[in-house]
């Protein structure tokens, strides 16, 4: 059982983890080894450091957790749930925890493909825990080629009456789990239908009947795993008070992903005020 | 506490004949954000006492209103006025954007 769980590895994670660890929590940092801050090529407006690369201060940050001792996990968030405590889940194991810190960059990918924008809302979900309900005994799709697509496939299976999973011309990733479902790696055209999805058509001309499509590509992005739990998500931001805590108690949110100023120093300050208000509150219980 | 359970055979009576502006709250037991929007539907429940009515529907048990009604994921929040739908949202929502959809 953790006292919290820290979910991205760059300025606004780990600047919450070093408060936390000096504040003697137990902590694990779970991270997916990618951040937009490798992206950026020289960095010279944050103080004291004259110019530096993304890429160079996000290895800083990471030794000067390894220095504290911080564990940092490399692995891949797909749902966040709470019984009692939160649990984190993976695709290895499960995390307890009393506090979730999501510090994961903003990612989410929509994909251009046709119909997608159309039908959301429609046929086309975000959510598989949210909505699987919805399409009880009907045939469901679900874009991805990752551990997150084969979650959300999972959630789907025992209420769908089928489950398939549309990589859209990718490779699936090796995984036991993946024998589970059918596999369609043709690359799609557009998804059709009237007033909701009826079916998807692929770019060798073939269609399959489909009630709903659900859209789980790459990684689960920080937006969706707020919305997994129920913590509000505004215009594709995380809303937080002035703790950087949700709506939802013990469940936090740093850095890009709660909008503003996308900037490293921005992404600092939420990581140790989350930081502080977990250590504050865990003293006044 | 002052919340309605609907169901298929008091829907009209306490929704579609109802005086006052209906909040319903589209719910199930096994939706995360369902729950954490619960106290604050009690709540709204509360402040507007006697000038709302605030109803909940589980939808496992009542199945045909969420498809008559096409809701397609929840939690849903439908207020309905003199009968029709006059406002919709989907999703977790801060208290106060709820309150204003009564105010349609």
């Amino acid at each position: 059982m953790f006292d919290v769980v820290i979910i991205g590895s760059g300025p606004a994670g780990i600047s919450a983890a070093i408060y936390l660890k000096r504040a003697k929590k137990n902590i694990i940092i779970i991270s997916n080894g990618k951040s937009s801050l490798e992206k950026a090529e020289k960095i010279e407006n944050y103080y004291g450091i004259e110019s530096i690369s993304g890429k160079e201060l996000y290895e800083v940050g990471i030794k000067q957790a390894e220095r504290l001792s911080i564990p940092i996990q490399m692995d891949e968030v797909t749902n966040i749930s709470f019984e009692n405590n939160f649990i984190v889940t993976t695709p290895n194991r499960e995390y307890e925890t009393t506090n979730v810190i999501i510090a994961t960059g903003t990612n989410r990918i929509t994909p251009s493909i046709k119909g997608i924008k159309e039908f959301e809302g429609k046929g086309v979900s975000y959510c598989a825990i949210c909505d699987a309900f919805f399409y009880k005994n009907k045939n469901v799709a679900v874009i991805g080629n990752g551990n997150y697509a084969l979650h959300e496939a999972k959630q789907l299976k025992p209420v769908a009456n089928s489950v398939t999973i549309l990589t859209n011309g990718k490779e699936m990733i090796q995984n036991r789990d993946a024998s589970d479902f059918e596999i369609e790696q043709t690359p799609i055209r557009e998804f059709r239908g009237t007033n909701s999805i009826e079916e998807v058509e692929f770019e060798n001309n073939n269609t399959k009947k489909i009630d709903g499509v659900f859209v789980a590509i790459g990684t689960a992005s920080s937006t969706d795993l707020a919305k997994k739990i129920g913590a509000i998500v505004k215009n594709n931001n995380i809303a937080v008070d002035e703790n950087m805590q949700t709506n939802v108690k013990g469940l936090y949110a740093c850095g890009d992903c709660t909008g503003g100023l996308l900037q490293v120093n921005k992404a600092v300050y939420e990581g140790a005020k989350a930081a502080m208000n977990i250590i504050i509150n865990k003293k006044g219980e | 506490m002052s919340v309605l359970s609907l169901n298929g055979k008091n829907f009209e009576e306490e929704v579609l004949k109802s005086t006052k502006p209906v909040l319903i709250d589209f719910w199930a037991s096994w939706c995360g954000p369902c729950k954490m929007m619960s106290p604050v539907i009690d709540e709204i429940a509360d402040d507007l006492k006697g000038e709302v009515k605030v109803c909940k529907i589980n939808i496992d048990e009542e199945q045909s209103l969420a498809v008559k009604y096409n809701v397609m994921s929840i939690p849903t929040f439908i207020v309905f006025k003199n009968g029709k739908e006059a406002a919709r949202s989907v999703g977790v929502q801060d208290k106060s954007e709820i309150v204003n959809m009564l105010k349609v």
